[in-house]
């Protein structure tokens, strides 16, 4: 057993962990924060995506105790003050899901890729959240979302953290 | 009392947000494996890794001895070598079908199936234990090929039928009454001057619908009734079957379909894992919990498609089709799944597509093979039809040196002989596909285009512009009861809604299907809102608890909508019809004086009104109630549908072939779909682009290989090659709208179309691209190296094409790949 000390959407954790657990595996089981999904067993998938200090990483080719010191955020800590990221926003907006299964690591990808390119082409959105694969949509309206919320977040505010930018609060409208 | 000022917008064809969103955008998800509850044990199961072998014997002891393990099972142990999983579909009364076990018990018959299980107080010490039991297998040879299969003297997987033909499933017109004799025509062409017999033999390969969520059950055997919960698309069939196949009391039986993370039929299953978890949950008294590896779930989750088309058709030289013949050969794989047998019998159907084709024969051999069965997948026997005759289009139109589009309006039903019945003997409500056609061909630029194309040619460039065509329909909504009887289908097809008028004017939708990424909840919410006059967010949708809804046939066959969502009208009449009584006497008013718009009944001609919400206020309380009424506005309706769903539409699809590579890339994708009224644009425009990258990842990217030893090569998502976002493009997608006539709200089904129109528009494409150099057909996947080998071969410039292709993705056993260089190149270009 190893001990770690991690900070998970916001919160102090402290556990002694398996060398070789996952860090999804700890995140789910251990934490409960089963927001965050396997969908592979090759980190071909990404539904496990999740940032470790500031930067996306699939969180099964991550150690639990890589992440020892680190901060965690995963799709549940991106609400700020009950409103919604803007790329969870987007998300909506756009009809960017439909079984949900890959989404939290969409998301999480996607915030990734507009703190490194604020205003992504068509193709740059494609090429950029390649490593995360979603059976139900074809694409489309992901790609469609993230350039939304890229209009959304301008300007300047720092994808993973902002929320001064974010758009209303989700309700049914249309 | 409380009325409805403001008459609430429209609902349906509204483009509403999804209600399910929230859940799933922050993480709030109920997915099966999320379960956790106190105590609960984790499974893992011992899997073989032979395609055909007899078990000599299996050693737990060191799996027994790690810590944390609570049990290791054979098959004998849980009695899982007795089950006889079901199949609800027996095709002809002398369909062969084997045993399948939950486990295997003496003989494997698939790389994959599972022989043990392991039970410990964790995923991860069962899955180290599972690694420790030690099988003694005999080896026994594969089956692998279909042909080699049904020849004499083969290897049986299965002795104990005698053969490996499942069943033979024939459709003559001649005999139906339907048509003429396609053999008599086909022979008649042959010897007429003026007539042509095209013939072609086309591949479906072995595809796996891979689902994002892996599979997963929790059985919890600790209350009154015991509790499954599953990652499935059929809680009620799965409940039912539960009882049938092991015995128990239905009644003590409750199957919860929490959020499922997609489907696409490969979740409409009776599966082995969850007979053993439950069996395992039984004899432990414990909960317990199986989830499986992405890598389990594509070796022993069903897979789909998996035939050997030959197709023949007599046609006039001026393009008149007179005769299509169609043999197909369908793996079955090693068992037969819940509706396996009966999807290649689902094409039968729609072999003839939207032609008028005036003799028409099928014939279809089911065989067993030592692989993964196969089941449905989205589309179901009808993209594999859909392939068929949308290929073979084309193969006409370059063999007549027929503009193919042209070709296919000589033959289509035009849309004033609406209904139209086929020569496979359904009839088709309604349908218009000039209307189609001519707006995608407009949306495209087809003419535009094909210029572009003429030029690239002129200029001998490197990449090499195809254009592919598909216009198709396909048969949805399932279904009628009864036509599935008479297919011997073991179930009806009806759909069941009830209604819960609450007090405080909230209503709760119970539906018997089960959605797993529709949009159910949103849709149906919207023609609750719309048929009782409530607010869109003053419903509820229950779905996926056989506890809450108890009655149902679940989601696949596009139907939840189609049928479904006709029972939820049928039920919001009820209501409404058990209100008015109620109503009446609160307003003091006859029941004939009433009508009831937007949440309202209001005595014509007067202002005198009270709302729907008032009289559940009422009902509740039920101080004044008329006499011999009943205090209760709730509702239950089922619908059967008198006809299937005919949704259609023309896909047109350009790509760009590197000639020098191979590689193929998507240029422009239009789609003009008809999927009848619609209830929610975003949604089916959704429903839609899925059902595209489905349907292109067939024809470019994804193939279910295996080796000459069965051994599945595709076992990882490394190797079973999904497309990513950077592998498609952006489509322009848009409807046309005939009304369907066959059900009150005209709306036809959409969940499967764009899977089963675009495969062929695709491949289409993609021999445009290349028939210039003398390639006949490519097999699907078409891949870089099979384009390149398969133009080179053509043109004589290297290797012959149907050197063995084991590199690409796709390719092994069962592949024709000497087809892309068979003999009867036609040459030339469309």
């Amino acid at each position: 057993m190893a001990r770690i000390r991690t900070t998970v959407d916001g919160l102090v954790y402290e556990d002694d962990v398996e060398p070789r657990m996952l860090l999804v595996q700890y995140l789910r089981e251990r934490l409960g924060k089963t927001g965050t999904v396997i969908g592979c067993d090759t980190s071909n998938c990404g539904a496990c995506t999740v940032h470790l200090d500031g930067l996306s990483v699939k969180s099964c080719s991550v150690l639990a105790v890589q992440a020892n010191g680190s901060e965690v955020l995963t799709v549940e800590g991106l609400e700020r003050d009950g409103q919604l990221h803007p790329v969870q926003q987007a998300f909506h907006d756009n009809h960017a899901l439909q079984c949900g299964y890959c989404t939290p690591g969409m998301i999480m990808q996607s915030i990734d890729l507009l703190g490194d390119n604020p205003d992504p082409s068509e193709q740059e959105v494609r090429e950029g959240i390649e490593g995360n694969l979603c059976r139900c949509t074809g694409y489309q309206n992901i790609v469609r979302a993230v350039q939304d919320a890229a209009q959304k977040m301008k300007p300047g505010a720092h994808a993973s953290t902002s929320s001064s930018a974010a758009a209303p609060v989700a309700g049914g409208g249309a | 009392m409380t009325t409805t000022d403001n008459p609430p917008v429209q609902e349906i064809g509204r483009d509403r947000r999804r209600k399910e969103d929230r859940r799933l955008i922050t993480g709030r998800t109920r997915w099966t494996d999320n379960q956790a509850i106190t105590g609960l044990l984790h499974i893992s199961i011992v899997r073989s890794p032979f395609a055909h072998a007899e078990i000599k014997g299996i050693d737990t002891s060191a799996a027994k001895q790690v810590p944390g393990v609570v049990g290791v099972y054979t098959a004998a142990d849980i009695g899982a070598d007795a089950v006889q999983l079901p199949c609800a579909w027996p095709i002809t009364k002398d369909m062969k079908s084997p045993q399948r076990p939950a486990l295997a018990g003496s003989r494997v018959n698939f790389a994959g199936e599972g022989v043990a299980v392991v039970v410990a107080r964790s995923a991860a010490i069962a899955k180290d234990a599972a690694e420790l039991v030690e099988v003694d297998y005999d080896e026994l040879e594969p089956v692998l090929d279909m042909e080699a299969a049904l020849a004499d003297g083969a290897t049986l997987v299965h002795p104990e039928l005698g053969t490996n033909e499942n069943a033979q499933w024939v459709f003559d017109s001649g005999e139906a009454g339907s048509g003429g004799s396609a053999a008599e025509a086909i022979a008649a062409a042959e010897k007429a001057d003026d007539q042509v017999v095209v013939r072609r033999r086309f591949r479906q390969q072995r595809l796996v619908p891979v689902f994002m969520e892996p599979r997963s059950t929790v059985v919890d055997p600790t209350g009154e009734q015991l509790t499954m919960w599953s990652a499935t698309q059929v809680p009620h069939i799965l409940k039912t079957m539960l009882a049938l196949t092991l015995g128990l009391p239905e009644h003590k039986l409750r199957v919860i379909a929490p959020d499922v993370g997609g489907g696409f039929g490969g979740k409409i299953a009776v599966a082995p894992e969850e007979v053993v978890t439950l069996l395992v949950a039984q004899k432990l008294g414990k909960p317990v919990k199986w989830t499986e590896t992405r890598s389990e779930s594509l070796l022993t989750a069903h897979h789909g498609r998996d035939q050997i088309q030959d197709l023949a058709v007599a046609v006039t030289k001026d393009g008149q089709i007179k005769a299509l013949d169609v043999k197909l050969l369908a793996d079955m794989g090693a068992y037969l799944g819940l509706v396996g047998p009966g999807v290649p019998i689902l094409g039968a159907f729609m072999f003839n597509a939207i032609y008028k084709i005036p003799a028409y024969r099928f014939d279809c051999r089911n065989v067993f093979t030592t692989k993964t069965l196969t089941d449905a997948y989205r589309g179901a026997g009808r993209p594999e039809a859909t392939f068929g005759i949308e290929r073979m289009m084309d193969e006409v139109a370059v063999e007549l040196g027929m503009e193919p589009m042209e070709l296919r309006k000589k033959n289509w039903i035009s849309h004033e002989e609406f209904p139209f019945t086929t020569v496979s003997t359904l009839t088709y409500d309604t349908g218009n596909y000039e209307a189609a056609t001519e707006q995608a061909m407009t949306m495209f630029d087809y003419d535009g285009l094909r210029r572009e194309q003429q030029q690239r040619r002129q200029r001998g460039d490197v990449k090499q512009l195809g254009i592919g065509i598909s216009t198709f329909t396909e048969m949805c909504g399932l279904a009628p009861s009864r036509v599935l009887g008479s297919l011997d289908y073991g179930a009806g097809g009806w759909e069941t809604s009830s209604i819960r008028m609450l007090p405080t004017g909230k209503v709760e939708c119970v539906v018997g299907t089960s959605g797993h990424g529709q949009g159910h909840e949103t849709a149906f919410s919207q023609i609750v809102a719309d048929k009782l006059g409530v607010g869109f967010d003053d419903v509820e949708i229950l779905h996926g608890d056989t506890q809450s809804s108890y009655r149902g046939l679940d989601t696949y066959g596009s139907r939840s909508l189609a049928v479904g969502g006709i029972a939820i009208v049928k039920a919001a009449e009820k209501v409404v019809e058990k209100a008015r009584p109620i109503a009446a006497h609160m307003l003091e008013a006859s029941e004939d004086d009433l009508e009831f718009t937007a949440g309202k009944f209001s005595v014509k001609g007067t202002d005198k009104g009270v709302g729907i919400a008032d009289v559940a206020l009422a009902v509740f309380a039920a101080h004044d109630m008329p006499e011999g009424v009943e205090p209760d506005i709730d509702a239950h309706a089922t619908f059967d549908p008198e006809n299937f769903s005919y949704p259609h539409g023309t896909h047109l699809c350009a790509v760009e072939v590197d000639t020098e590579t191979g590689f193929v890339q998507l240029y422009k994708y239009v789609c003009v779909d008809d999927v009848g009224t619609v209830i929610n644009p975003l949604i089916v425009e959704g429903q839609v682009h899925g059902g595209l990258a489905q349907g292109i990842a067939q024809a470019l990217f994804e193939e279910a290989a295996y080796d000459e030893s069965g051994t599945l090569l595709s076992g990882t998502l490394v190797d079973y090659t999904l497309p990513s976002a950077a592998d498609l493009i952006s489509f322009d997608t848009a409807n046309t709208t005939t009304p369907s006539t066959t059900n009150p709200l005209g709306v036809k089904g959409v969940g499967e179309a764009g899977t089963i129109a675009s495969t062929p528009a695709v491949v289409n494409a993609v021999l445009d691209a290349v028939r210039q150099y003398g390639v006949s057909d490519i097999d699907m996947p078409t891949t870089p190296y099979r384009v390149w080998t398969a133009i080179n071969s053509a043109k004589g410039t290297s290797g012959r094409g149907d050197e063995a292709d084991v590199a690409s993705p796709g390719a092994g056993l069962g592949s024709t790949a000497s087809d892309i260089s068979k003999g009867d190149t036609q040459g030339g270009h469309l």
